[in-house]
């Protein structure tokens, strides 16, 4: 099992992250390595076996529709890299 | 109090309740001490001294009134990734290097409650990705028992700082290991909760079905104390488990006789012990395995019953976690897009080359493999070759542990194959760093407890016993790990430095 170098490129695309030309070589050489060890799981015969999410016996847990506290605006954007009044400042998400 | 006065937990406690020491003093005896040390451990992102002081002096008040509970007044460690309202909270990433939460972590909340005094920020491996702590975006964490070694990770910071002295305890997070196998490589105490147990709702997020916080501690004493102070039920943590209330130091109880092991078995009978034999894996390393052994025939001594078992699917378990965690992480790491918070490359007016340049430039090379690795096996076309496939297989080692826990009640094992390794050794081959947590993550994939103690030495650094139970049986791991600590002293071994 091994990676072709525009696979790594689309899933570092799909991941919005931009890889240099040496890092998506490594990757592709690194990724392929792990690929062949988790070949290991084929051996398993899955039949019928459900997935397993957490392992815990909690599901779709609720809690009553009370309104609380919740952060003021001002602490939610305090870390914000920009902010514009009361808002998260974006970059143009529609192009022309 | 002398600087070089190393004190337990419930030490500490006695010597404040009994007005020997304040909690000003002994924290101003813990920050001389992490002064002198930290050059050479480097356990800290960010020390908190002033924070510190403050609230010891509270602690002080607190107990002068006598309002102290078992944690008040003692100076502690919080990794990195456990939210701190005011207090930088980096998670070792550039990616969070001026992140400032704005609330408390569940478990923050409760210890500074309950009156903990934090020294500061442990140092980890970048959102808890890597075994060896050299995957921090800022610098290594150093074994104090060797310096050119590794403490192990991710919460290697926490077992480093507990292991020199820096802090009388810490908090760490394990979602493969993370919390056992440093405490492993440092001779110190590490436990992993059952999931579920302590709330992660302010942990800062790697692989949500798998995440835990537990106590690094320097005996097992201090560990039950710790965990009492963490545990119970959170409305903010959807996979919080609503339990009973329980004293887990109380039920420690006390041993007056040689063999407490004979009669501790929740059927009455002796504590039924399991070795699974997958767990001495190829290529693990003679002296850790002697000293496991050794240690399993002072179990045995102690009372217990002692019979090989066998765990088949522990053969399966790394590649299962290695798809798993990635894939969780590639989902719960896309908040980082420069917008809310953290690094943001502002440089270009493409949003999209924005987001991906922020992430190029804020994450680290282990979390851009994981990431990745994750991002692939959740891809159309691969999903049910890799995440499915690993979801069912994670099935299938659940029931192996059931099956098993219906004939012992607990399975002793190495904690990690090997000691500490030398900086370096291993950071550039990915796969068998990857190796090092054969032993640790099953007990996640499951959501088991484990618990990690000191069982010897071999070349001069401490080995790690884990003691893996069915869920919610961290009284029962407790009490055999306290039985093995009374008739041993591993734990009181410390590094000279």
């Amino acid at each position: 099992m091994s990676l072709e170098r525009a696979q790594v490129e689309q899933i570092a695309l799909l991941a919005r992250i931009s890889l240099t030309p040496e890092e998506v070589e490594l990757f592709q050489d690194q990724l392929s390595q792990l690929l062949e060890q988790f070949q290991v799981l084929s051996e398993l015969d899955t039949t019928d076996v459900p997935p397993t999410g957490h392992a815990v016996d909690l599901q779709a847990v609720m809690r009553e529709d009370e309104d609380e506290a919740s952060l003021a605006p001002e602490d939610v954007l305090s870390n914000a890299p920009r902010q514009e009044g009361e808002f998260f400042r974006v970059k143009a998400v529609l192009e022309e | 109090m002398a600087a070089e006065e190393q004190l337990t937990i419930h030490e500490a406690g006695r010597k404040l309740a009994q007005r020997e020491i304040s909690s000003v003093e002994l924290t101003r005896a813990q920050l001389e001490r992490i002064d002198r040390l930290e050059e050479r451990i480097k356990s800290f992102i960010t020390l908190t001294p002033e924070l510190a002081l403050r609230q010891a002096e509270q602690a002080d008040q607190r107990i002068a009134a006598g309002e102290a509970g078992p944690l008040t007044g003692i100076p502690m460690q919080m990794k990195d990734l456990i939210s701190t309202q005011g207090v930088t909270t980096t998670c070792a990433s550039r990616m969070l290097e001026d992140y400032v939460p704005v609330y408390n972590a569940t478990v923050a909340e409760r210890l500074l409650s309950q009156g903990a005094v934090l020294l500061g920020k442990g140092n980890m491996d970048e959102y808890a990705m890597g075994s060896s702590c050299e995957n921090s975006a800022f610098f290594p964490t150093r074994n104090p028992w060797d310096l050119k070694r590794v403490p192990g990770g991710s919460s290697g910071g926490g077992a480093a700082a507990v292991s020199a002295g820096e802090a009388v305890y810490a908090l760490g997070s394990d979602t493969g290991g993370s919390v056992r196998q440093p405490a492993s490589l440092c001779g110190v105490v590490g436990l992993k909760p059952t999931y579920g147990m302590v709330s992660r709702y302010g942990l800062v997020a790697y692989a949500s079905s798998l995440d835990q916080i537990g106590p690094i501690t320097q005996d097992v004493t201090d560990c039950a104390l710790v965990l009492n102070a963490i545990v119970g039920h959170d409305p903010k943590d959807s996979t919080s488990l609503r339990l009973p209330a329980a004293d887990y130091a109380a039920g420690l109880g006390e041993y007056t006789t040689p063999s407490p092991l004979a009669e501790g078995g929740p059927q009455g009978g002796p504590v039924r012990l399991g070795v699974p034999e997958e767990y001495f894996v190829d290529g693990m390393q003679d002296g850790v395995r002697e000293s496991v052994q050794a240690a399993i025939e002072t179990l045995a001594s102690l009372g217990a019953s002692v019979e090989p078992v066998s765990l088949p699917t522990t053969r399966y378990a790394l590649a299962c976690y290695y798809i798993i965690a990635p894939s969780e992480c590639s989902a719960n790491l896309a908040r980082y897009d420069g917008v809310k918070y953290g690094f943001s490359y502002q440089d270009t007016q493409n949003m999209w080359e924005a987001m991906e340049r922020t992430r190029a430039g804020g994450f680290g090379p282990e979390v851009k493999r994981r990431v990745i690795l994750g991002a692939y096996a959740l891809s159309a076309g691969y999903y049910d070759a890799y995440y499915l496939k690993a979801q069912q297989a994670r099935t299938l080692i659940r029931r192996d542990f059931d099956r098993v826990f219906d004939q012992v009640d607990a399975l002793v094992t190495p904690t990690s194959p090997v000691v500490a390794f030398r900086l370096g050794e291993k950071i550039n081959d990915p796969v068998e760093m990857y190796l090092i947590d054969v032993c640790t993550v099953p007990a996640n994939i499951a959501g088991l407890p484990g618990i990690s103690v000191p069982c010897g030495f071999s070349q001069g650094l401490p080995v790690g016993m884990q003691l893996i139970g069915p869920h919610l049986s961290e009284q029962r791991l407790l009490n055999i790990a306290y039985a093995y600590e009374q008739a041993t002293s591993w734990h009181t071994e410390r590094p000279e430095l």
